[in-house]
């Protein structure tokens, strides 16, 4: 252990800490804008500057470790002008929109601006001029408002292995950009959106559609259908203010309706749809011999990775389309020939934790009654604007529900949130399937929990199902590379794009990097939704009635031809494109 | 932002045996580690400039993205994503010079050529690069092409210079 004074507080924390970390324990905050744990730690910013007895200048807290009998001065007057000067200086060169700008308000560099009471027009001087870059389907970057704090680049990189951004030029011409300057749509970049969830400002969103859903709503013409994702309810209430990881779904339901959507129905009917579709094409794969091990397909960006990273391993993929297709597939044809309505006048909203669902949407082949499945993806972060700028006062709602029966789930359907969420449900399903009699336990534990890696392995009726389960993209190329190299023997792999699964999507409510370092954004959310699969009355997806009876009216059996043709889609490679 | 940047490319089989041949001696000779820098020299070296193919295969071998092999070559100043052109021509934007106004000539050479600094022109005829005090300052403003020297040039007087080399 360590022994230091921190604004002459003695503090002992344990070796090779940071200043950071030991003002922590002194019940002190430094301010920091590029350091993300784990993630980035550069000191680059120099935010976190903070005086030590005898240094030569200012040190960075974030890198700098403790060493015994230090003394340390957080927050001293020449500390504070630096910071200030630091500040000053950024927003000399940062495109001034704030009060409009998507971030307002939840701008880590708007924050500590307004605490260190900065003059935002001190330094005049040259500014930096860039186009944003408005190529892709679901995510703008306005380098503008980009303070180079290489968040961005780091989880690009660290966590999600594929580093399409890294910093471009030096000195003033310094900007983060993809090779050669080519649009993000060019670049072989998987759409996660984690580099959206962890920028400190305004120079990454996602490319809003809430203009064309409010359009849809005012159209007379068109009945307009709206659906979340499992792990929306597990974190919208956060842009409300709710503790992180309450689940607010009677509200969310009852805010929907609010907002003039005709019918509120759950994607999570459309996870147990997947499982239906998943567990089948599973045990034919594994009667049948086919390829093995079969990969998950839920996760638009992890579609994204083996698309352009491993097109060797896209058989390997399985045929089903995510829950969201799925749905909206569903929706514009059982649902509207029932109700008889032409699908061409059904306008489907998916409301996801996720922006490569905006880019999923677009897809080839994914238009099962002859219009797109989905007409527009509206992330947790967009739905909740709505709700705020339509005046509804989110915190007094009372609960609501969803309509039948495009609404009505299981547990199973909402773990599909969490990493290791699809493989328990879909090995309820399938043990089911091969045993022929009820599980004596539905829990599937193993597969639970944020790391990265998980395996287990479970005998089903004589049945060996070995299976592993990861999330993050880093962990992804691990288990690809086992595959390649075959190192290893599952049967069932499930790949979330998103480190924890998409309870920590890219489409999300927007926490600090301060929040991050102090809770686990991943586990907390997750444990929303296993909360809420044990106060299940129906757990599995193959006992939801309204699956049973959709099966019977109209796709016959799980893997029909019928079902093929709506529910089963197609992958290119993209890396040979 | 700037527009892509796209170069033409001609490298040919043996340039990219060659470039094969130095990143395979480079990883033994750093242990695989550290290398990115050697690498971006070798293939300079090789090729004259580093367009995207080459970096390319860069990435490849090294095993990182594109993006990362680009934000290094960018960095350092050594690193041209540009091919040198037939006729290079060097402005000296050096203190002399520049008080003389050579800032307004090298501008018009970009506009006449339709170039910034340290590019080529998609003919591959002229390059353009700023460069310091050549020593003749009593020349100023001093502009080169390849081993030509002209000395005292006006903005006006850049075209009809350019013009000699042209066809």
């Amino acid at each position: 252990m360590v022994h230091l004074k921190i604004n002459n507080i003695p503090v002992e924390v344990k070796e090779g800490s940071t200043i950071l970390e030991a003002a922590k324990v002194a019940g002190i905050n430094i301010p920091t804008l590029c350091y993300l744990k784990e993630i980035n730690e550069i000191g680059a910013c120099r935010i976190c500057v903070c005086e030590v007895k005898g240094a030569r200048s200012l040190v960075a807290a974030c890198v700098y470790p403790v060493n015994e009998g230090m003394e340390v001065f957080t927050n001293t007057e020449k500390v504070r002008k630096s910071r200030k000067t630091t500040l000053e200086l950024l927003l000399s060169d940062h495109k001034k929109e704030c009060l409009s700008c998507v971030r307002s308000t939840n701008c880590e560099l708007q924050k500590l601006s307004n605490e260190y009471g900065c003059d935002e027009n001190r330094f005049k001087g040259a500014r930096s001029e860039y186009e944003e870059d408005h190529s892709t389907s679901y995510l703008v970057r306005d380098n503008e408002k980009c303070i180079l704090c290489r968040r961005c680049v780091a989880v690009c990189k660290k966590v999600q292995e594929v580093a399409v951004i890294a910093p471009s030029r030096r000195g003033f011409n310094t900007h983060i950009a993809c090779a050669f300057e080519s649009d993000l749509n060019d670049a072989p970049c998987v759409a996660c959106g984690q580099c959206v969830a962890v920028c400190p400002t305004g120079a990454l969103r996602e490319r809003e559609e809430i203009d064309n859903v409010r359009e849809a709503i005012n159209d007379p013409e068109k009945v307009v259908v709206v659906a979340a994702a499992p792990a929306v309810r597990a974190a919208i209430g956060e842009e409300f203010g709710y503790p992180i990881g309450t689940n607010t779904e009677g509200k969310m339901f009852t805010a929907m309706r609010m907002l003039g959507f005709d019918k509120v129905f759950d994607v999570n009917f459309g996870a147990d749809l997947t499982i239906m579709e998943e567990a089948n094409e599973l045990l034919h794969r594994v009667k049948e011999g086919g390829t093995l091990p079969m990969f998950t397909s839920c996760s638009p960006g992890w579609i994204r990775f083996v698309e352009y990273y491993y097109p060797e391993l896209i058989p390997n993929l399985s045929s089903c389309k995510s829950p969201m297709q799925m749905f909206g597939a569903t929706v514009k044809t059982y649902w509207a020939q029932k109700e008889g309505i032409d699908p061409k006048n059904i306008y489907v909203v998916g409301v996801m934790p996720c922006t490569a669902k905006k880019f999923e949407k677009t897809r080839d082949n994914e238009n099962a009654s002859g219009y797109p499945d989905i007409d527009a993806v509206l992330t947790t972060r967009e739905l909740a604007k709505m709700i705020k700028n339509s005046g509804i006062l989110y915190n007094e709602l009372p609960d609501g529900t969803f309509d039948n029966p495009l609404g009505e789930f299981t547990g199973a359907g909402v773990i599909f949130g969490a990493t290791g969420g699809v493989m328990e449900a879909a090995l309820r399903t399938a043990a089911e399937e091969l045993t022929g009699k009820p599980l004596d336990s539905v829990d599937f534990k193993q597969v639970r929990g944020v790391k990265g890696i998980k395996e287990a392995e479970y005998d089903l009726n004589g049945t060996k199902v070995k299976v592993a389960v990861a999330s993050g993209l880093t962990n992804a190329k691990e288990l690809c590379e086992k595959i390649k190299k075959g190192e290893c023997d599952y049967t069932f792999v499930e790949v979330m794009c998103c480190p924890g699964g998409c309870v920590n999507g890219g489409g999300q409510p927007i926490q600090s990097a301060y929040t991050r370092r102090q809770v686990d954004l991943r586990s907390k959310r997750a444990k929303a939704l296993y909360d809420e699969d044990k106060k299940a009355t129906v757990r599995k997806s193959h006992e939801n009635p309204a699956i049973q009876q959709l099966y019977k009216d109209f796709f016959g059996e799980p893997g029909s031809h019928k079902a093929h043709e709506i529910l089963h889609t197609s992958y290119v490679d993209r890396k040979h494109k | 932002m700037a527009k892509k940047i796209d170069v033409p490319f001609n490298g040919t089989k043996e340039q990219e045996e060659r470039l094969k041949k130095a990143l395979a001696e480079l990883k033994v000779e750093h242990g695989g580690q550290g290398l990115m820098i050697a690498a971006l020299q070798r293939a300079q070296d090789i090729y004259g400039y580093l367009p995207e193919a080459v970096q390319q295969m860069i990435a490849d071998e090294l095993g990182v993205s594109l993006a990362e092999v680009y934000a290094v070559a960018t960095f350092y100043a050594q690193f041209s994503l540009y091919p040198k052109g037939q006729y290079k021509i060097g402005v000296c934007l050096g203190t002399a010079c520049y008080v003389k106004g050579s800032g307004d000539v090298y501008k018009k050479v970009c506009d006449t050529l339709k170039i910034e600094g340290g590019q080529c022109t998609d003919d591959l005829k002229f390059s353009l690069d700023a460069t310091r005090c050549i020593g003749c300052c009593g020349l100023a403003p001093v502009m080169t092409i390849n081993d030509d020297v002209y000395g005292k040039v006006t903005p006006e007087e850049v075209e009809g210079i350019l013009a000699k080399y042209r066809d």
